[in-house]
C-alpha cells in the first residue's frame, strides 16, 4: 500500500495546528505493504495509552452494570463526602450523588460527543476532499470556497453559536461538533488526494483501464485513509475537550445527565469548600484527551515509514 | 507587489463574508421557537402575531428578508437587543473592546512563554528540561480553558488570595488601569497557556530543522560565535512556520478566551454571546457571531501579510 507522508509530529490538540501539519504533504513516499501493527506496539506511549482507553471506553458502556449507585439520584445523606469515604469511593457531589457513578455515566455522553461527530465528519470529510482533489477545477472550486467560508469562524465560537441557537441536548452537541470539523477533514483529505493523484502508479492503473470509480475506490481512497486516521484520532482527543466545553456552557446534555463538562460546571459553584467535585471530572478530560494524542501520534509513526521516533 | 497581493487577498474575502452572512442569518432562522412569542409574551392573540410578523417583515421570503436584514448590517444597524431593549451596535462595541483588551495580552503571554519555552527546550534537545517541557506542553494542549481557569481561581484566588476572583475592575476601587491589570492576569493566562504550549512545540521543531540545515553546520565550521549563529542563522529561518501556527492560533485564542471570559465574569464579547444564547437574544447573538467571524478573517490576511513580509517566497502560493 502506499501512504502519503504524515510530516511533523502532531500531537499538537488543535485542529488548525494539526491540520496545517498533516495537510503539507511535501512528497509522497511509497512505503509500507500492511498496517504496521508491530511499530504501533513498540511506541509505548501509544500501546499503554490504547489500553488505557479501552479500559476507559469498557467502563463507560458497562456503566449501567458496574456503576456503584444511581447516577442522579443521592445516595443518602451524605454531600461533599471526600474522596475514600467508604462506599463513595471518589466522594459525592453537592447533592449527595455518588462521584464514581456520575463520572462512569458521564464517560458514556463525553466519549460519544468526541466519537460521533468526527467520524461524521472525517465521512463528509472524506468525499469532499475526494471529490474535490480528483475532479479539480470548477467543482474542486466550489467546494473549497464553501469550505473557506466555514473556515471563516474560529471552531469553537461556531460550535457554540450552531449549539446556542438549536435547542440543547446531546444531538444538537454532536451535530454542532460536526459541522466545524468537516472543512478541517475536507481540506486535509483533498491535499493527501492531489497528492496520491500525481503519483506514476495512479497514472499506470489509468492506462491499464481502470475506471474512474476503480481508480477512487481501489486506489486512491485506500491511500488517502492513512493521514485522515492520525488526525481523527488526535481529533477525538481534542473533540472532548470542546463537547466538555459545550457542556459546561449548558448547551449539551441538560441536568440531572452528567458528562464530563457539565459536572465541571456543577462543581464551580462549591469549587472553595469542595474542589474535588470540580478537579476529578476535569482530571479526566484531560487524561482520556492526551491517552488519544498518544495514539494518533504512535498511528502516525507506525504509518508513516519516514517519521521516525524522536 | 505587495499591494497586488494585498489587494487580491482582500477581493478574495468578499465571497467569504457573503458566505458568513448567509450562514449567520440562516442560523437565526433555524433557531427553533417564535420571535413573535418572546416578544409579544405567550398571552397574545394570533392577530398580535401575524400584525408584528408583517411590522417585522417576516411575512416575506427569505431571500427579501436577507437583503434587507444585510442592508441594514452594512449600515451597522444589528437592531434591537431583545433582552436589553437596548441598540445592539451600543450593547456589543464596549464588549468588543474588552475582548480585544484579553485577546492581545494572551497572544502576548503565549508567544512570550510559547517562545522562550520552545527555543531554551530546543537548543537543550533531549536534556531533562527538553522533556519535562515537551510533557507539560503536552498536557496544557488537552486541557479545556474553562478548567484551567477554576484550577487557577482556587489556587490563587481562593487559597492564596493574590488576585481577584472574577470581574475586569474592583467595584470599590479606583477603575484604572493597574486594577484592571490586576483583574486581567487570571483570564489572560488561561486563554494563552493552550496556545502557548502549542506555539511552544512548534518553535521548538522548527528550531532544531533549522539547527540541522547545512548552511548552519558550514557557519559553525567557520567559528561563528553561538550566539550570532542562533541569531542570524538558525532563528531567523525558523521563522515562518512559527509565524504560520502563531497566526493559527488566533482562532484559538477567540475560543479559549470565550471560556476565560465566562468563568472570570470578563466583560467581552464571549460572555455576551453566552448570555444571549442562554437568554435567546437572536439580535445580540447574530451580531456577536458576525464580529468575530469577520475579526477572524481580517487577522488572518493580517497574519499572512506579515508572512509574505518575513518570507517573500510565499506570494508566489
Amino acid at each position: 500500500m502506499v501512504t502519503t507522508s504524515l510530516s511533523e509530529p502532531a500531537a499538537e490538540p488543535n485542529a488548525e495546528a494539526i491540520a496545517a501539519e498533516l495537510g503539507t504533504v511535501d512528497a509522497p513516499v511509497i512505503a509500507t505493504r500492511r498496517w504496521r501493527l508491530a511499530a504501533f506496539t513498540r511506541d509505548r506511549a501509544a500501546l499503554v495509552a490504547s489500553i488505557f482507553l479501552l479500559i476507559v471506553c469498557a467502563a463507560a458502556v458497562l456503566a449501567p452494570w458496574i456503576s456503584p449507585y444511581d447516577p442522579n439520584v443521592a445516595s443518602g445523606q451524605l454531600r461533599f463526602a471526600p474522596p475514600l469515604t467508604p462506599g463513595h469511593i471518589l466522594g459525592t457531589d453537592e447533592q449527595g450523588r455518588d462521584m464514581l457513578s456520575r463520572l462512569l455515566w458521564g464517560g458514556r455522553i463525553s466519549l460519544l460527543v468526541g466519537l460521533v461527530p468526527v467520524a461524521l465528519a472525517s465521512a463528509a470529510g472524506l468525499v469532499l476532499g475526494l471529490v474535490a482533489g480528483y475532479a479539480g477545477g470548477i467543482i474542486d472550486q466550489l467546494i473549497m470556497r464553501t469550505l473557506d467560508v466555514l473556515f471563516a469562524f474560529p471552531m469553537v465560537l461556531l460550535a457554540i453559536a450552531i449549539a446556542g441557537v438549536l435547542t440543547p441536548g446531546i444531538s444538537t452537541e454532536i451535530i454542532a461538533i460536526a459541522v466545524v470539523l468537516i472543512p478541517y477533514v475536507g481540506r486535509l483529505a483533498r491535499t493527501a488526494t492531489l497528492g496520491v493523484v500525481a503519483m506514476p502508479f495512479i497514472e499506470a492503473a489509468r492506462a491499464a483501464g481502470a475506471s474512474r470509480t476503480a481508480l477512487l475506490a481501489r486506489y486512491i481512497t485506500p491511500n488517502v485513509l492513512p493521514p485522515l486516521l492520525v488526525y481523527a484520532t488526535t481529533l477525538i482527543g481534542l473533540m472532548i475537550v470542546v463537547g466538555s466545553g459545550l457542556s459546561f456552557l449548558g448547551l449539551g446534555v441538560q441536568p440531572p445527565t452528567a458528562d464530563w463538562g457539565s459536572m465541571v460546571s456543577e462543581g464551580r459553584e462549591v469549587l472553595a469548600t469542595a474542589p474535588f467535585v470540580t478537579l476529578l471530572p476535569g482530571l479526566v478530560i484531560v487524561v482520556v484527551s492526551l491517552a488519544f494524542n498518544f495514539i494518533g501520534d504512535g498511528l502516525r509513526d507506525a504509518l508513516d515509514p519516514r517519521s521516525a521516533r524522536r | 507587489m505587495l499591494r497586488s497581493y494585498l489587494g487580491k487577498r482582500l477581493a478574495a474575502i468578499l465571497p467569504v463574508l457573503f458566505g458568513v452572512s448567509v450562514i449567520i442569518f440562516l442560523l437565526m432562522h433555524l433557531a427553533p421557537g417564535d420571535v413573535t412569542t418572546v416578544l409579544l409574551g405567550p398571552q397574545a392573540t394570533e392577530q398580535d402575531r401575524v400584525a408584528l410578523r408583517h411590522t417585522l417583515g417576516l411575512d416575506q421570503p427569505l431571500p427579501v428578508q436577507y437583503g434587507r436584514w444585510l442592508e441594514r448590517t452594512a449600515e451597522g444597524d444589528f437592531g434591537t437587543s431583545i433582552a436589553t431593549s437596548l441598540p445592539v451596535t451600543a450593547l456589543i462595541l464596549p464588549r468588543f473592546v474588552n475582548t480585544i483588551i484579553l485577546t492581545v495580552a494572551s497572544l502576548f503571554l503565549a508567544v512570550l512563554i510559547g517562545y522562550s519555552a520552545g527555543l531554551f527546550a530546543a537548543l537543550r534537545a533531549r536534556s531533562w528540561f527538553d522533556r519535562s517541557m515537551m510533557t507539560v506542553t503536552l498536557i496544557f494542549g488537552s486541557t479545556p480553558p474553562f478548567w484551567l481557569g477554576l484550577l487557577l481561581v482556587l489556587l490563587f484566588a481562593l487559597k492564596l488570595q493574590w488576585l481577584p476572583v472574577s470581574g475586569m475592575i474592583d467595584m470599590a476601587g479606583d477603575g484604572g488601569v493597574l486594577d484592571t491589570l490586576h483583574h486581567l492576569v487570571l483570564p489572560a493566562v488561561t486563554t494563552a497557556l493552550a496556545p502557548a504550549a502549542i506555539i511552544a512545540r512548534m518553535v521548538r521543531s522548527s528550531i532544531l530543522e533549522s539547527l540541522g540545515r547545512p548552511h548552519v553546520l558550514v557557519a559553525r565550521a567557520k567559528g561563528l560565535r553561538r550566539r550570532d549563529l542562533l541569531r542570524r542563522h538558525v532563528v531567523l529561518n525558523a521563522l515562518p512556520p512559527i509565524m504560520t501556527i502563531t497566526g493559527l492560533q488566533l482562532g484559538y485564542l477567540l475560543g479559549g478566551a470565550l471560556f476565560s471570559e465566562v468563568v472570570f465574569a470578563w466583560p467581552g464579547l464571549g460572555s455576551l454571546l453566552y448570555s444571549s444564547i442562554t437568554a435567546r437574544d437572536m439580535p445580540v447573538v447574530q451580531a456577536a457571531t458576525l464580529l468575530i467571524a469577520l475579526t477572524f478573517v481580517l487577522v488572518n490576511i493580517l497574519v499572512d501579510l506579515v508572512n509574505v513580509l518575513i518570507d517573500p517566497r510565499l506570494q508566489e502560493s
